[in-house]
Parts: C-alpha cells; structure tokens; sequence
C-alpha cells in the first residue's frame, strides 16, 4: 500500500521516541561496550583492538571463579525460589478463595515494592553479630556468645531468594489460575493420586509460568549487586562487584566492558536455553510475568 | 429542495489488493425507506456500509446523499449516522452525555445540547436515564440510546450495523418490532444490514441480498421470498427443499427436471443441462390417500423419518421414493395428519409454480 | 486439592513471616532510643526522625541535609522519569498497536529487550557511550558538556532505558482492550479527531497512564544498579543508603526506610484504587 506523505510523517514523528530511545539509550551503547571490550591499552592512552581483556578473564582465576559462581550460585537460587514459591502459588491460586486470595497476593507484592536496600537492610538487622537473631538466642541461653550470621554464602542465598519470590509466585500463581478446575477433578476421577494430578496435570499446566519465573529470577540474581555486596561482604563474590571494580574503582574500561559483555552473554545464554528446553517464545513468556 | 431519493450508490467498486470485497454495486433508497442489505458474513456489506458512512473509499463509483456526492467527505462531515454492532455507545460518559456528544461537536451549547438530548431520550422511551452510566442499562436500553444519539442530530440516514447480534432471541424479536415502530415514528431513512434473514425480512420496506460482493436481487420481502431471481437468493432466504437434476423438456417457462434417481418432477423457470429445483416446506401439500393429491402434477409416495417439533414452525422429514434427502414439509396443525408420528406412510405433491427452477 | 492440609497451611503462616520479618524489624528499630540499629530495645522515641542531634551525636532524618538532598535527588529524578516515561510510552503504545508498517515485529522485539539486560550493564553501556559522546563533542565545540557526565541527568537517561519498556506495555496493554468502534462512533457523529482523543481515546487510557507513572515512579526511586554506574556528586536515595549500609549506619537509616515505606504504601492504595475503577 502507497502512503501518502502526510501519513508518511505522522508514522515517522510517531516511530521518533522509540529509534530515539532504543537507539541512543540501548543500541549505540551496547556496541561501544563491544568496541571497548576489544581494545587493548598498549601505551599510556594509545588503545588498540585485540582480545587481551577476554584471556585476562580466562587466565586470572579470580575472574573466572567469580563468573563460574555467580552463575553457579543463581541457578541454586533460581531453584531454591522456584520450590519455595510453588507451594504458596498453589494455594493462591487454587486454595484461597476471594478476598483472602486477594489478600494473599497483595499481601506478597507488598514487600517487593519497597526498596531492595530496605529489606537487605532488615536481613542484615536480622542476622549479624549485633543483631536480632544472635541477642534472642543468647537471651534464650541457646548461646552464649554473639552468633555471626552475616558473611557467607547462606546469607548470600537467602537474601537473594527472598528478593526473587515475588517474581516467582506471580506467574506461577497466573498460570496456576488458568487451570481449570474441572480437568483436576477429572485427573482425580480418572484415578490419578495426588502426586500423579500434581505431576501429569498441573505442572504442565503451569510451565509456561514456572519458565517465565525461572528466567526472570535468574535474572535478576546474575545481575544483583546489593544483596550479595552487602550480606555476603568479602565473601559475597559476586560478578557485578568485578564489573562496578573495574569501572569505578579501577577505571579500567576496556576490561569492565569485557566483564559486562560476558554477564550479558551468560543471562542471554540461559534465557535462551531455558525457552529452548522447555519450547516457549519470549514474548508469550514476558507475557506471563 | 427536496429530492427524490436520500442515497444513491453509483456504480461502487471497492478492492482490497485483488479482492473485490464491493463489485460494482448500484443502488438508490427512497427518503423514509427501510432498506436492508442482507446477506452472508463476508460478502461485502459492511464493507458498504462504511463506505457509505465514511470509513473506508471506493475503488471506483459514486456515492451521493440528496444528491450530493459523498467523495472526499470524511466521516464527521456527512449526514449520516451509524448505529454500531457492538453499539460503541461511550462508558466514560452517562447516558445523556451520549447522546448529547453529537450536539456539542457541532458547536451547539451545552445547555441546548443537554435539552435535545432530553427531548430525544423522553421519544425513545428513556426519559429520567440521561445521568446513568450506560453500563447500567439493559440491553434494549442500550440499543435505544445508540439510536437516539444518531436521531437527535437529524440525519438524513442511519446506518445500523447488525445492531440486534449481541442480545438474546426474546429481546431480539422485540427489539425488531420496536425499531420498525421507531423508524415510523421518526420517518427518518434506515439502511440497515445483516445476515439475519428473518430481522430483514420483519422490518424492511425493501431487501437487497448480498453475495460475494454483489447485490442477487433487490425487491420486497414478498418478492424475494415468493419470487427469487437467483438460487442463491433462493436457499438464502427463509427455508426450502433444494434438489439438483438435469432439464429434461422446457416450454414456455415451465420445466421438467429429471432427479438423479430417474424421477420427474414439473415446476417453473430456466435451465440449460444442469438444474436446481427449490420448493418451500409451505408449498408441499400431504395426504393420507394419494387420491386427494390428484390434480398435483408432482405426487410421490414416502414415510415420515423426522417429526421436527418448534410450535407454529413445526415441520416434517419424509423419506420419499426417488429423493436422495428427505422432503421438509410442514407439519399440519389441525386435521387428520397433526398427530402423524414417525414411520406413518404418507403422499407428498406440490405445484408446478411452486417449484423454482435455475440453471445449476 | 481443596483441602489444605495443616502441614500446608502452616508453611503458608512460616512463609508470610519470613517475607514480612525484615521490613518489621527495620520499621521497629527506627524508633528505639539508641544510637546503633540493633537490640536491645531501650525505649521509644522520635530522635531519628526529629531529632537535632543532641541526643545521639547524628541528627534525625527529616532535618539531616544528607538525607534531605538524596531524598530531593529522588525526586530530582523519579519526577521527570516518570512523565518522560508516560509520555513515551504512549507514543509507543500507540505504534504497537495502531501504526502499521515493515519491521513492526522486530521494533516490539526490541522494546522488550531491555528487559533482559542486566542493569549493571545497561549502566556502564550508557556511561562509557555517553562519555565518548561527550568527548567527542566537546573537542568539536570546544565547550564543556556536563550533562552527558555521570549525573542525575544520566541517571534519568539510564533508568528511562528500562522502564520505558514497562510504562509501554501496560499503555499498550490497555489500548488493546479498547474498542476501535468507539472513536469511529464518535468521528461518526461529527468530532474532529482531535476531539476524538480528548473526549474518548484519552479518558479510557488514563488509569493506565496515571498506573504507569506510579510505577515509574517507583521504580525510579527504588533503582539501584543502573543507578550505581550513573551516579555523580549527587546520590539519590538508594546510593546514599548504600554508602551508610556498608559503613555501618545509624537507626536514621530505619527511620528512612519507615518513610519509604509508607510512601510505597500510599502509591499502592492510589494505584489499587486507580486499577478498580479501571473495572
């Protein structure tokens, strides 16, 4: 179809935010990250191309270790959410009846509207030296010195679980929703027990909603940089650290653009094969959260 | 200066790519008309209808209201309006904001406009509901509002656009009955479509059916239903037996079609090699003695297979020798056959001018 | 299934604990009497709201001019955030759903992308392109161009690269569910379409657009990892209680998060109710 020029110029002024936006906020500057990542400082100022900020990853095992735990590590959160939330979304969806459903719901959203920063901020009140946990058990004579809960990789776990739950009993709880409760009945009537319902019958039903979860949880974990900085301290260990260190602290660019590529390809990598396996596109999936 | 008739639809033509949605359409409504435009889903007629309301363009043709060509008018400029299928009345206004809504784009005040919009809604019978939210209102109330938000601007015509598709069938048949009364009331020109054969043929001073993007036949729902000029026109409107064959002997308008099983059978029309035969369940007369059916040149012998039970529109399935499908009669209410059940041996005839008959 | 076993509903009991556990014990220690975030409970006060200082060596949140600043950063950011967001967005709702042209699908493709970027790399991405910008152009005007060094004006820039996606999609959202026979109703029945815009397009999208602001405007005020990269002199809300977190903070912090809080509360109540009457 022929447009005529006024048509022309009102699809061009209205396509303008979205080149603008995607243009100069997400595109340009992703291909200067990609330029940066290969140039190479070979004098005082003097940058040339070449692959010397990708074999420094590979050869200083700091780097590497950091990756392979991050990665590692968010997938064990993604899991750990997922089994945590499933049961909550379950009852949500099919248990909970009107407004204490509803209750329920706005009851999980509720903390996750507050700041990140906030409820890092009561998990540290909670767990360290000097906190409520270690004053209660020494109170109740279970110790008799105070308990450092904060520091180390439990911490780390729980904080970013807890951070991940909302976006996990959401769509689950959505998917859950869709299914109708006659098929359920009709898996019970047919004589399935109730693990074979739950397994042959629901869990299919809600894949869709357990993928679009699981990627958004893994998501958000491998790009965290709060909860594991602040619960984990030196122990934290987490890849955003040597990204925001080699840009900030460092001021070594070219290296933190190789990290941050690298970051990049890993969550694209296991969104990518998480809709893979489980045969769902990323639009239906996006939907779904 | 008064003209002899409110639109005229000149020669239209309207393509999407290499499909000719509208083929060369040609029409012209009378002022005060109930026109309807009947026909399948997909066969053109919304297409026309926003042609003639201002939504899309013809290919080629004309279209002219008192006379004046409607091309390059937009939609806000013609003096037509449109009642919608799904009504689109507005939610985030009340009822006599809706119907106000026309005034108060023409400029006129809004006391005014509010005082017209009173005035039209107290006409169609909803006087006191101008504050409601149309959300609130039944779906005849509804519909009504749609109308009077076009009337109150004096249209010279209203378009409805199979505006009786969402309501239930005891609403609709009212609403059919109440439209036709609303038309008369206000004298105003209806063009009105759909694919519901019985609603055009209820309220319409005259019926165009539409097929494939041309018009079969324009006539009265008398003569469309009586005389069809098409096959199509034929199985559209209202029910009939439908039966393929071959000519066999033509004379002077009436014919003889030869059934695949061998049986003859006469009735009126044209047919080159190939030929359908129509004839309405109404026209088919039964008798218990094949005697009582003896000046009927078309009489055969059959067995009752189905008694369809619907009240005044109950009908009769009869296995009949020489038809490959039963023959649809109606079911006689009164008399020796009104308890006929199935498996009862009957006699079946009908007249020759009962019988249409087209080239297949 | 209907039937919850104990077993379950305890676990839901234990869970809806743990989830509302920190924020309790951070909105409690905000008003205990001491000077360190941390048991034991020495009794009530309002020192770290209002105090002046003279209590406990550090003055209350709403007259420190730490806190005061970062909070008016905040805002400084969240505000034009927010509008630029709406305002964007329906322009980009409206080409989702209306316009028609090539590469439609691969235009809603990208839009969604941002959100699959990690925000510690849509900041440095925008840091280290801005930055070449900047340099560039300066040596050819031979002028100073702050705004494009890290800033608020940057961090406005970086936080609009995703949440641009999210007001698009709920604007979106809602004009899908709108019935186009409305507007040609009212074209129908002589409005220009201007007027069809501001008399019925934009009345039925405006819990969405009030909907989408409250939640740029949350999002805004909660961002930290974009932010982090962005940041100059002046830190909003997050990075300034970032940099207490890993000092070791006083309970002005608590009392901090308690106004966070209820300002997240308020914006949910007006967004609950914004969404029923979208019903």
């Amino acid at each position: 179809m022929t447009m005529r020029p006024a048509q022309r110029l009102a699809l061009f002024l209205l396509l303008a935010p979205a080149i603008l936006w995607l243009g100069l906020l997400i595109v340009l500057p992703h291909v200067e990250i990609l330029i940066l990542s290969f140039s190479e400082r070979v004098a005082p100022r003097v940058y040339a191309f070449g692959v010397g900020n990708y074999l420094e990853f590979f050869t200083e095992p700091l780097y590497w270790r950091t990756f392979a735990r991050t990665a590692f590590m968010s997938i064990l959160v993604t899991a750990l959410t997922l089994v945590l939330a499933f049961p909550i979304a379950l009852y949500i969806a099919r248990v909970a009846q009107g407004r204490l459903k509803a209750m329920l719901l706005l009851l999980c959203l509720l903390p996750f509207w507050v700041s990140e920063l906030v409820r890092t901020l009561g998990w540290m009140m909670l767990l360290r030296e000097t906190g409520v946990i270690s004053y209660a058990l020494r109170s109740v004579g279970l110790a008799n010195q105070p308990v450092e809960l904060l520091y180390n990789d439990g911490a780390v776990i729980l904080g970013l679980v807890y951070g991940g739950l909302l976006f996990m009993i959401v769509p689950l709880a959505n998917a859950l929703e869709s299914l109708e409760p006659a098929v359920v009945e009709a898996g019970y009537d047919l004589g399935g027990s109730r693990w074979t319902v739950l397994r042959r019958i629901v869990i299919p039903h809600a894949m869709p909603g357990i993928v679009a979860g699981c990627i958004i949880v893994f998501m958000l974990t491998v790009g965290n940089f709060a909860t594991p900085v602040l619960l984990g301290g030196k122990n934290g260990l987490w890849f955003t650290e040597q990204i925001y260190a080699q840009f900030i602290t460092r001021f070594n660019w070219p290296q933190g653009a190789a990290f941050g590529m690298l970051l990049l390809l890993l969550s694209s990598a296991i969104v990518w094969l998480g809709l893979r396996l489980t045969g769902q596109s990323l639009g239906t999936t996006l939907k779904q959260a | 200066m008064a003209h002899s008739t409110d639109l005229d639809i000149v020669n239209v033509t309207k393509r999407f790519g290499a499909h000719a949605a509208v083929d060369d359409v040609s029409f012209s409504v009378a002022p005060g008309e109930f026109f309807s435009i009947l026909g399948p889903s997909g066969c053109g007629k919304t297409t026309l209808m926003r042609m003639i309301a201002g939504f899309e363009h013809p290919t080629s043709g004309d279209i002219r209201i008192r006379g004046k060509s409607m091309i390059g008018v937009p939609a806000n400029k013609r003096p037509v309006n449109m009642v919608f299928q799904s009504l689109a009345l507005f939610p985030m206004m009340s009822v006599g904001e809706n119907v106000a809504y026309g005034l108060t784009c023409r400029g006129v005040s809004r006391a005014e406009a509010e005082e017209r919009a009173h005035r039209m809604l107290e006409r169609v019978g909803l006087k006191g509901f101008g504050e409601r939210r149309v959300t609130a209102l039944s779906g005849g109330q509804r519909q009504r509002v749609a109308i009077a938000r076009c009337l109150v601007l004096e249209p010279t015509l209203v378009l409805l656009d199979e505006p009786l598709g969402a309501l239930d069938l005891k609403l609709r048949e009212h609403m059919k009955i109440e439209l036709k009364q609303l038309q008369g009331t206000f004298n105003t020109t209806f063009v009105y479509i759909t694919h519901d054969q019985s609603e055009a043929l209820v309220m319409s001073d005259r019926i165009a059916v539409m097929n494939q993007g041309k018009f079969e036949q324009v006539g009265s729902p008398r003569e469309l239903y009586h005389n069809p000029a098409t096959p199509f026109v034929a199985s559209f409107v209202g029910e009939t037996n439908r039966w393929q064959g071959e000519a066999a002997s033509a004379s002077n308008g009436a014919i003889s079609v030869r059934l695949p099983s061998g049986a003859v059978v006469q009735g009126q029309g044209r047919a080159g090699q190939g030929a359908l035969a129509f004839v309405r369940p109404e026209a088919v007369a039964l008798a218990q003695d094949s005697g009582a059916l003896g000046n009927l040149p078309n009489r055969f012998e059959g067995r009752v297979s189905a008694v369809l039970f619907d009240g005044a529109a109950s009908s009769l399935l009869i296995d009949t020798v020489g038809f490959e499908q039963p023959v649809r009669a109606v079911l006689p209410q009164v008399g020796p056959l009104a308890g006929i059940e199935v498996g009862a041996p009957v006699h079946v005839g009908w007249t020759a001018d009962a019988m249409k008959v087209f080239a297949a | 299934m209907n039937r919850p076993s104990l077993a379950w509903k305890l676990y839901i009991a234990a869970f809806y604990l743990f989830l509302f556990a920190p924020l309790m014990i951070v909105a409690i220690f905000a008003f205990n009497a001491s000077p360190f975030p941390s048991p034991p409970w020495r009794g009530f006060a309002l020192e770290w709201f209002t105090g002046s200082g003279t209590v406990f060596g550090k003055p209350g949140v709403l007259v420190d001019p730490i806190w005061l600043s970062s909070i008016g950063n905040s805002f400084k950011v969240a505000i034009p955030v927010a509008l630029l967001a709406v305002l964007l967005g329906t322009v980009n709702a409206w080409v989702l759903e209306r316009a028609e042209f090539r590469g439609k699908t691969f235009l809603a493709m990208m839009m969604l992308w941002p959100l699959v970027i990690p925000g510690v790399v849509l900041g440095i991405s925008i840091l280290a392109f801005f930055s070449r910008l900047a340099n560039g152009l300066e040596d050819w005007l031979q002028t100073d161009l702050d705004f494009l060094r890290p800033g608020l004006g940057l961090v406005v820039l970086g936080q609009l690269s995703f949440i641009l996606t999210i007001t698009t999609l709920i604007i979106a959202a809602r004009l899908r569910k709108f019935d186009r026979s409305l507007e040609e109703a009212a074209f129908d029945l002589g409005a220009t379409r201007m007027r069809v815009l501001r008399t019925v397009t934009l009345p039925f999208l405006w819990p969405a657009l009030i909907g989408a602001g409250l939640v740029a405007l949350l999002m805004s005020f909660e961002n930290f990892n974009t932010t982090l990269m962005l940041v100059g002199s002046e830190a909003p809300l997050p990075i300034t209680m970032y940099g207490q977190m890993r000092e070791g903070a006083s309970p002005a912090i608590n009392a901090v998060s308690l106004l966070l809080m209820l300002g997240v509360g308020g914006i949910a109540g007006v967004f609950a109710l914004t969404s029923k009457a979208e019903r």
